[in-house]
């Protein structure tokens, strides 16, 4: 449907790489280079992050390449295994049994079905209207009231983030823009790398000047410096990314600096869940990240804002 | 293959992450005694199992669970080669009960086989676990030389609650802890009550 136009895409592709390289180069030199204890052990998490990020750009640059259904495949499996997670850490009863089944084989299989199909017009309600809904009466039905209002709020948050959010991204591929058609995939390339970009420039910056933290209760790792140096780095790659977008220079940096600034207010608000249920990581999917939903709660709150956002102004 | 594919399906679907603290891979004849939540535990401690320790394993389950249908019968004799017994107890006296019901384990044991045995004797709906019957401290007297390893199954008990039939895709987890043997002079209610918790120690910080 929306092929690549391959040039682009091996640029972009080319780009990722590139970086890998260099930070895998720098990863290494420095895990050699440092004495202390503290520093070595940071290093190592560093490398192992290094690590998995090469797998995860490898599967994404091999479903970009492979076309429309393969990405809203892959972003599927990423929702089902970010709802696992999050369902699996979250206060649920016996009484939930059947919505959250509901949830998983039904719920979240039609939400890519209807990427799939570019039905906008239900891929937007379906989840905020009809499950809240249709979901909420099987669990009234079910019977058991104590923490209803909580337990129905975990089965809507956690369909909303994982699926709904998640499904934002491949939702890209489907907007109708003038003068981009068969381009999608920049779009699409162009959100992950600058939120996970942005995520990972954040994590440099706090390293090495972070004083202030942004909200110690949630996050102690979170700082303002973090925040201020990543986002406007990340706006800068973003910025640098505007051929392969259909917006002009300025428009990406806008773009960029709020898909920044989102990832950092998702990242908060998934350690704020975390924190509550009183646990480190959402799993252990991938080493040195944590799990899946560790790895993607950035990009889930940028997703929606960048989707409507560039749906909005940019879409026929 | 029907074994292999049936130990993949059961670990894409219950997601466990396992955890040795005893050798992984033994010779020895080992009887893995767990909690007890689900209908899926025996196949998540088996398809948990190294494939060499998965064709010697024989799970211990009821019968009137496993020949209710075709399928069920099938899968227990040929694929998990299972030792069924009879929870209820019919006309005999309970502890004749027992006794038959463990000498019928102890000879399907034989001197190959291992087993996998739930010693609560029912699924607890909470995840807590229960006390433990007596059987598994009369198999440890009729076999002493036999390594018992405590298992710890972590949030089957949501995966696959009492009552339902649909398994929900969430995460579990296996610990298998090191051996415990019975003391020479040990008490059975002392016995039952140690080897119940190395099984709950197992589940703490997971």
């Amino acid at each position: 449907m929306t092929l690549p136009r391959d040039p682009v895409l091996l640029m972009l592709l080319g780009t990722v790489f590139t970086l890998l390289v260099v930070a895998s180069i720098a990863g290494w030199a420095i895990g050699h280079v440092v004495t202390s204890d503290a520093a070595r052990a940071t290093m190592a998490n560093v490398n192992a992050r290094i690590r998995a990020w090469w797998v995860m750009a490898g599967v994404f640059a091999a479903t970009l390449a492979a076309g429309f259904t393969w990405s809203i495949l892959l972003f599927g499996l990423v929702s089902f295994l970010a709802l696992r997670e999050f369902v699996t850490m979250a206060p649920t009863r016996q009484g939930d049994h059947r919505p959250l089944a509901w949830g998983f084989f039904v719920v979240l299989p039609l939400q890519f079905a209807l990427v799939w199909a570019g039905w906008y017009g239900l891929f937007s309600i379906l989840i905020p209207v009809y499950v809240a809904i249709f979901v909420t009466i099987r669990a009234a039905i079910a019977g058991d009231t104590q923490c209803f209002l909580e337990r129905a709020a975990v089965t809507q948050w956690g369909l909303t983030i994982c699926v709904y959010f998640v499904s934002c991204v491949p939702a890209l591929l489907t907007l109708r823009i003038p003068g981009f058609e068969g381009q999608n995939v920049g779009l699409l390339f162009f959100l992950v790398f600058v939120v996970q970009l942005s995520d990972v420039l954040q994590y440099v910056w706090g390293k090495a000047i972070g004083r202030r933290p942004l909200a110690p209760s949630v996050s102690p790792n979170k700082t303002w410096e973090g925040l201020v140096g990543g986002v406007l780095c990340a706006t800068a790659a973003g910025t640098a990314l505007w051929w392969a977008t259909p917006f002009s220079p300025f428009q990406a940096a806008a773009l960029a600096f709020t898909i920044g600034v989102m990832g950092c207010a998702g990242g908060l608000i998934m350690s704020a869940i975390k924190r509550d249920r009183g646990v480190k990581d959402y799993g252990t999917l991938i080493p040195g990240h944590g799990g899946m939903l560790d790895r993607i709660d950035s990009l889930c709150f940028a997703a929606p804002v960048f989707f409507h956002l560039t749906r909005y102004f940019f879409a026929r | 293959m029907i074994a292999a594919a049936v130990a993949g399906g059961v670990r894409l679907l219950s997601g466990p992450g396992v955890e040795w603290r005893c050798a992984r891979n033994s010779d020895a004849q080992r009887i893995y005694f767990a909690n007890h939540a689900s209908h899926l535990d025996f196949v998540v401690v088996w398809a948990a199992l190294p494939p060499r320790s998965r064709q010697l394993v024989r799970p211990v389950a009821a019968r009137r669970y496993w020949e209710q249908n075709t399928v069920r019968r099938e899968l227990a004799r040929h694929v998990f080669n299972a030792i069924l017994v009879d929870s209820g107890s019919g006309s005999a006296s309970p502890q004749e009960a027992a006794r038959a019901t463990t000498a019928r384990i102890c000879g399907g044991m034989g001197d190959r086989h291992s087993l996998i045995l739930f010693p609560e004797g029912t699924r607890s709906p909470t995840g807590e676990v229960g006390a433990f019957k007596s059987g598994l401290y009369f198999l440890a007297r009729c076999r002493p030389e036999v390594e018992l390893v405590p298992v710890h199954l972590w949030n089957l008990h949501r995966i696959l609650p009492k009552g339902e039939w649909l398994p929900l895709p969430m995460l579990s987890r296996v610990v298998f802890g090191a051996p415990l043997t019975v003391r020479p002079d040990e008490e059975k209610s002392a016995f039952l009550e140690r080897a119940r918790a190395a099984v709950t120690a197992l589940g703490d910080g997971v």
